[in-house]
């Protein structure tokens, strides 16, 4: 990792009609980095990632990839990048070994150098022994994989992952990580969304977007160390939309929001919730079960942020 | 433009007609569908059809018209009426097909002036059949009036170039044997050829947005251009194989001659697959919906090579509005060049005409179809 940077992005605005999916968005990449946007569906990750590809062209605001205008010079952009889109298609009609050598014959790798790369790609992707079957019959994982062998046969520069992991089991997940990082240790500078909680801890840097604005960015310890100011609070009780209610009342609380079956309620520091909070909301007539110190979450960050719901990790789609 | 990313897409765009059923149908089975329906198709409705005639005057010339007609494998004279009346009815009442009338002044003006007037009368309740025994009464006669006049030619002295001849037209006076096969197969390689170019490339551009794969497309170096060569190509070459098919199986199954030469064939057939696959290739980028694509390609492609061309209803048989808007139907030279390679000894220097027409159009459609296709999900 050095510090060139490989994105640079500078108050990028993405309009349809009148309204505006990127607002005024800045950030930059340093090479081999991971740098995650993480935000709720509709929140303009995939636009502002289509416009990082020359596949959008931008209302206002400028970009360049490894030096690259966007907008200016899109088709030499295209050279330097590996792109997943968000429903990473490959065709299902060709053999997953069709599908590489069409990628590869696109991007204008050839002789040896192809054959190399096909055969890491398979090896890579757990195809091997399967490079016949129509891509249509392989698995999620499988297809995903095969869909990132694709995507970077060329040793691109940087790769634009758009949520390349929904829809995926678990352990592909992991495995799928397991080979973001490895890229990125070899110096591939690395753009991923996703509005996947415990995927965003696997990033470097993180910016938080809500309605096309970003509004945080850091590591996501800091952004979690930044984003509540406070002491957060688990409290299990009944009725939950009663003690959501009450806890709002109570002393010393800040913010409070429902996050599965659970409160999470944050409160200044200093102050004793422990034994506080349970007398206050019992005598609000709710009954509180587990009440416990945790440590903040990136969801939690992001609702305290953004004052909106919690994105649901696992089920938000 | 990059060949090795070209050949790419080429090849991938030829594996997936490879294993779609429904292109491979279109490749495989329609062809030959079509040719055996119209081949056979021409034939039923043109044998044996029912001839009253009413010869007004009965003179040597006007038999030897009848026999003429009696001789032709197309027409059976079942009967000679003596007024115009009982000719009428006889039509009316679907006993005839068509009711010929040969003037009380027939002889005098075919010694005359070479010209010769006979009425046909045609039964329209079936346009086509009615059609076509109009088609096949003229050609009698036109065949008829001819040798008369080289009769007389003979009998003067007169050398051919002296005269006018008898204006006949072409497809007649090389479809000497006046088979209807003959006139109608040739013209069916268009038919063929609008709609699989058609029906193929009016899918090259929607399928990729149906199913997705576009935006993944478009992300990689390959350019506009080379997108739509490397997607045409295969199917240019499919279509020229398939045109080869459709001709041997004229010449083979159906016995139509193929007197022409084999490089005006396929030079006019990519002439006109241009037209067709840019055309379709278009209303895809336009359309990015596989099944509007496909119906709209038809609509400007068949369509025309269908009722416009000439394939099958002779153009100097419309009305002059209708025979002015041929000139513009692109189907009409290829039509018009297929019958003459196929019927007349035409090599690429007969077909100027039809060569310098069909040329300007795959120029004008090809430089449109490279700027319609942009690299961008605007
Ligand atoms: N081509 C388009 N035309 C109009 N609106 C669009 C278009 N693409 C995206 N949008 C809108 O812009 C917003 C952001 O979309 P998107 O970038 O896909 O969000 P995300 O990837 O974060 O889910 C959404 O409200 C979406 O409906
Ligand atoms: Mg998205």
């Amino acid at each position: 990792m050095n510090d060139v940077p490989s994105i640079v992005v500078d108050k990028l605005v993405k309009r349809f009609g009148d309204f505006t999916a990127v607002n005024q968005v800045s950030f930059q990449i340093r090479s081999g980095e991971i740098f995650g946007l993480l935000g709720p569906n509709g929140s303009g990750k995939s636009t502002t990632i289509r416009m990082l590809c020359g596949l959008l062209t931008p209302s206002s605001g400028s970009a360049t990839v490894v030096g690259l205008d966007v907008a200016r010079q899109a088709e030499e952009v295209r050279q330097h990048i590996g792109y997943m889109s968000q429903k990473f298609s490959l065709y299902n009609d060709l053999t997953a070994i069709e599908n590489l050598q069409f990628f590869g014959g696109l991007y204008g790798v050839k002789g040896r150098a192809l054959d190399e790369r096909i055969a890491w790609a398979i090896k890579m992707s757990g195809l091997a022994g399967s490079e016949q079957l129509l891509t249509g019959e392989l698995s999620g994982g499988w297809k995903q994989r095969l869909a990132l062998g694709c995507a970077v046969l060329h040793r691109p520069q940087v790769l634009f992952l758009d949520e390349a992991t929904a829809g995926v089991d678990p352990l592909s997940r992991r495995q799928f990580w397991e080979l973001i990082h490895e890229m990125s240790r070899e110096g591939v500078t690395i753009l991923v969304t996703t509005h996947y909680m415990d995927e965003a801890e696997y990033c470097n840097r993180l910016a938080l977007i809500d309605q096309g604005l970003i509004v945080e960015m850091g590591t996501p310890t800091k952004i979690k160390q930044t984003a509540i100011k406070g002491d957060l609070l688990l409290v299990e009780c009944s009725p939950l939309g009663g003690g959501l209610a009450a806890v709002k009342q109570a002393p010393g609380v800040l913010e409070a929001s429902v996050f599965g079956a659970a409160l999470h309620v944050v409160v200044s520091t200093g102050r004793q919730p422990l034994t506080e909070l349970p007398a206050f909301l019992a005598a609000h007539d709710v009954r509180v079960g587990r009440i416990e110190l945790i440590s903040p979450s990136l969801e939690d960050a992001f609702v305290s942020l953004t004052g909106s719901r919690a994105l649901g990790s696992e089920s938000y789609q | 433009m990059n060949l090795r990313r070209t050949a790419a897409m080429s090849r991938k765009e030829f594996t997936q007609v490879r294993r779609d059923p429904y292109s491979l149908i279109v490749v495989l089975f329609l062809p030959l569908v079509q040719i055996l329906l119209l081949g056979y198709g021409a034939r039923l409705d043109a044998n044996h059809i029912p001839v009253y005639v009413l010869d007004q005057e009965g003179s040597q010339d006007s038999q030897a018209l009848l026999k003429a007609f009696q001789a032709s494998p197309y027409f059976d004279v079942i009967k000679a009426v003596d007024n115009y009346h009982a000719l009428v009815r006889a039509i009316d009442a679907d006993q005839c097909k068509l009711g010929i009338v040969i003037p009380w002044d027939f002889s005098e003006r075919l010694a005359d002036a070479g010209r010769t007037s006979v009425q046909a009368i045609v039964d329209g309740t079936d346009d086509n059949s009615a059609q076509l025994a109009e088609g096949y009464a003229q050609a009698v006669v036109a065949t008829y009036a001819s040798n008369v006049q080289l009769d007389w030619f003979a009998r003067y002295g007169l050398s051919q170039q002296a005269t006018t001849p008898l204006s006949v037209d072409y497809r007649t006076w090389f479809n000497e044997d006046l088979e209807s096969k003959n006139f109608i197969i040739p013209g069916t390689v268009a038919l063929v050829m609008a709609l699989m170019g058609a029906l193929l490339s009016s899918l090259t551009i929607a399928r990729e947005w149906e199913r997705g794969t576009m935006e993944q497309l478009i992300a990689t170096p390959v350019t506009a251009l080379e997108i739509m060569v490397g997607k045409l190509v295969p199917y240019l070459a499919i279509g020229l194989a398939d045109a080869t098919l459709c001709a041997v199986f004229a010449v083979g199954w159906f016995g139509v001659p193929f007197r022409g030469g084999s490089g005006a064939f396929f030079l006019a057939t990519t002439l006109f697959l241009i037209v067709i696959l840019g055309i379709g290739y278009m209303i895809s980028v336009a359309t990015k919906s596989q099944l509007g694509a496909s119906q709209y390609a038809l609509l400007v492609t068949l369509l025309p090579t269908s009722m416009l061309s000439g394939f099958a209803f002779p153009i100097d048989q419309m009305p002059a509005p209708i025979r002015a808007i041929t000139y513009l139907v692109y189907s009409r030279y290829y039509v018009s060049a297929l019958k003459r390679i196929f019927l007349s000894s035409a090599g690429i220097s007969d077909l100027v005409p039809e060569v310098v027409a069909m040329t300007i159009y795959a120029l004008v459609i090809g430089f449109f179809a490279t700027r319609a296709f942009h690299k961008s999900l605007q």
